[in-house]
């Protein structure tokens, strides 16, 4: 009687659900993760371990009985300390009470936003590539996704024409993200302000996840909602994972106009109530006290991709050199192969472990994901095991003829 | 402190043709840079460092101790000379001049707790100038020149994720 379900087995599961499409990524990392002594350029998160003032902060308040619910909102304190790192570094100013909601990493503030604002059929432009989360959660809201086309001779970047060219009746939204998981591509003043303008042509709301914009390498950050005409416009999301190395709190924030704010911190308190109170004590000390160990990881992350970019170009795989992130983005083409058999083939035979392109969109199947949040020492082994690999391929390939 | 030496302070076996990837200049440059660095007295020395407490075998042992030492200041020197005696000796791995209750932090080294005592009875504090000694052997190394000698637990991250 046990296996009797009380639902015919096809029923159980909701259809948005069901249509999902099945992430086939998932068997590889199974193989990744059950292998050993790997050396693994697949890791989006950093390397670092979250700087020891902020882990002696969550310690503390843990020994002192913080250990309650917040305001849904978050903490006041940590509100006023985002608003005021948004006021003094970006010159932008947003409203601690009214325009702040502390969330439980980006992706939570990513899935509020597409409910906050879609309507089932709405459709929101999603670049391709782009990070793994954005179609699914679209999807799952009741939105419609719009493919937005980047292109490797433009270094993967968002343009206006590009824009033009994938808007259609019914888009009320985009998404950016930048600098970009997994090309690593960012965006200049200029850049922003001719994108801002089609933006603002068609009325669409701007989702901006900015999670790595501690990590600009060879020009300022510059926040969506700074650009005249955006701010009003713009669902603004950061957070704290990537600039201060601390993923595993999972806390992030979204800044945005009131009315969307209002929205979003609806849906917050029914599902998820507040981030963890330690997590946000942790944050609150970050924004405080954290600013040196921010530029010393930015150091250590710019000494690595220029590195990377270097020796990826001299063993042959060709890749434009990012501007933000820990991501570089090589093509593999010259190999012939699919990007799903070159990581399988190249972990089976060299215990390098990367992400294929293929799980960013079927068309980036030219292309691999290289992190390089990673120690130095770890990099110049891949490298050399990726360069042995390559060689011993083409070895093969003679052979057989 | 620039990038070169930033990095070699960290590794010193970073070569200058990966100082060179890293910084995005010419290797030539690099190896001129850090050969100018060298010759101005920038960079001392290479170094490794070693947990002693590791190494097994007779003649391993180490014991270290650091002093606090009174000096009577001498006029237009200072402190300097007696400074230059005592940091002479082979036995003292490191000397610094503080400020407050005493005046020079000696750290001496010696094959036992003898032959430590031995160097601080009959050479430093029977030195001219040497007013008064303190000798704290150390017990237990936990961190040295930033440095934390507890080998770092790892593979907390996942291997692989998006």
């Amino acid at each position: 009687m046990a296996n009797v379900l009380p639902f015919p087995s096809n029923m159980r599961i909701a259809k948005r659900v069901e249509q999902m499409a099945p992430s086939g990524i998932r068997a590889f990392f199974d193989l990744v993760l059950g292998m050993k002594d790997v050396i693994s350029l697949g890791v989006g998160e950093p390397d670092f371990a979250t700087p020891w003032h902020i882990r002696e902060k969550a310690i503390h308040s843990l020994e002192k009985g913080y250990t309650s619910y917040t305001s849904n909102k978050g903490m006041p304190e940590l509100r006023l300390e985002i608003s005021k790192f948004l006021a003094e570094r970006y010159k932008i100013s947003y409203d601690f009470n009214e325009e702040i909601l502390v969330t439980v990493g980006v992706s939570e503030g990513l899935d509020l936003a597409f409910r906050a604002i879609l309507d089932p059929g709405d459709k929101v432009m999603v670049p391709d590539p782009s990070y793994v989360s954005y179609g699914p959660v679209v999807e799952l809201t009741g939105g419609e996704v719009v493919r937005l086309k980047t292109d490797i001779k433009t270094g993967f970047k968002i343009t206006p024409q590009s824009i033009e060219d994938c808007y259609c009746q019914g888009v009320k939204a985009m998404i950016i993200n930048y600098p970009c998981n997994p090309t690593g591509t960012s965006y200049n003043k200029k850049e922003l302000r001719e994108i801002a303008k089609v933006i603002i042509k068609y009325d669409l709301i701007l989702i901006s996840d900015e999670v790595y914009d501690e990590l600009t390498y060879d020009f300022d950050h510059t926040p969506f909602a700074t650009l005249k005409g955006m701010k009003e416009r713009t669902i603004y999301l950061n957070g704290f994972s990537k600039a201060y190395a601390m993923t595993g709190f999972r806390l992030g924030w979204a800044a945005g106009p009131a009315d969307i704010i209002a929205g979003m911190t609806k849906i917050h308190q029914y599902t998820m109530l507040c981030a963890s109170i330690t997590a946000q004590i942790a944050s609150t000390e970050a924004l405080k006290n954290g600013f040196k160990d921010v530029a010393m990881m930015k150091r250590e992350y710019l000494r690595r991709r220029n590195y990377m970019v270097g020796a990826l170009n001299d063993i042959g795989l060709p890749c434009h050199m990012p501007q933000g992130a820990f991501y570089v983005f090589p093509s593999i083409k010259s190999t012939g192969m699919k990007s799903m058999d070159f990581a399988k083939d190249l972990l089976n035979k060299k215990k390098v472990a990367l992400v294929p392109g293929s799980a960013f969109g079927q068309e980036l199947d030219d292309f691999i994901r290289i992190s390089y949040a990673s120690s130095y020492d770890n990099l110049k082994e891949a490298v050399a095991r990726i360069d042995e690999y390559l060689k011993e391929s083409k070895h093969g390939k003679k052979t057989r003829r | 402190m620039d990038d070169i030496l930033e990095i070699l302070a960290n590794d010193a076996r970073v070569t200058p043709e990966e100082i060179a990837k890293m910084t995005r200049k010419k290797a030539g440059d690099i190896k001129k840079a850090i050969k100018d660095y060298e010759n101005n007295g920038t960079i001392v020395k290479y170094k490794t460092i070693i947990d002693h407490e590791k190494i097994r075998g007779e003649n391993s042992s180490f014991v270290r101790a650091l002093i606090e030492v009174s000096i009577t200041p001498q006029k237009d020197v200072g402190f300097d000379n007696v400074a230059e005696r005592i940091y002479s000796f082979p036995e003292v791995t490191s000397c610094y001049l503080v400020s407050g209750a005493y005046d020079l932090l000696v750290m001496v080294e010696g094959r036992n707790i003898h032959t430590v005592s031995n160097f601080v009875a009959s050479k430093l504090s029977s030195m001219e100038g040497v007013r008064r000694t303190s000798t704290h052997f150390l017990l237990k190394k936990y961190k040295e020149d930033g440095q934390i000698l507890k080998k770092a637990s790892h593979g907390k991250r996942l291997a692989i994720s998006i």
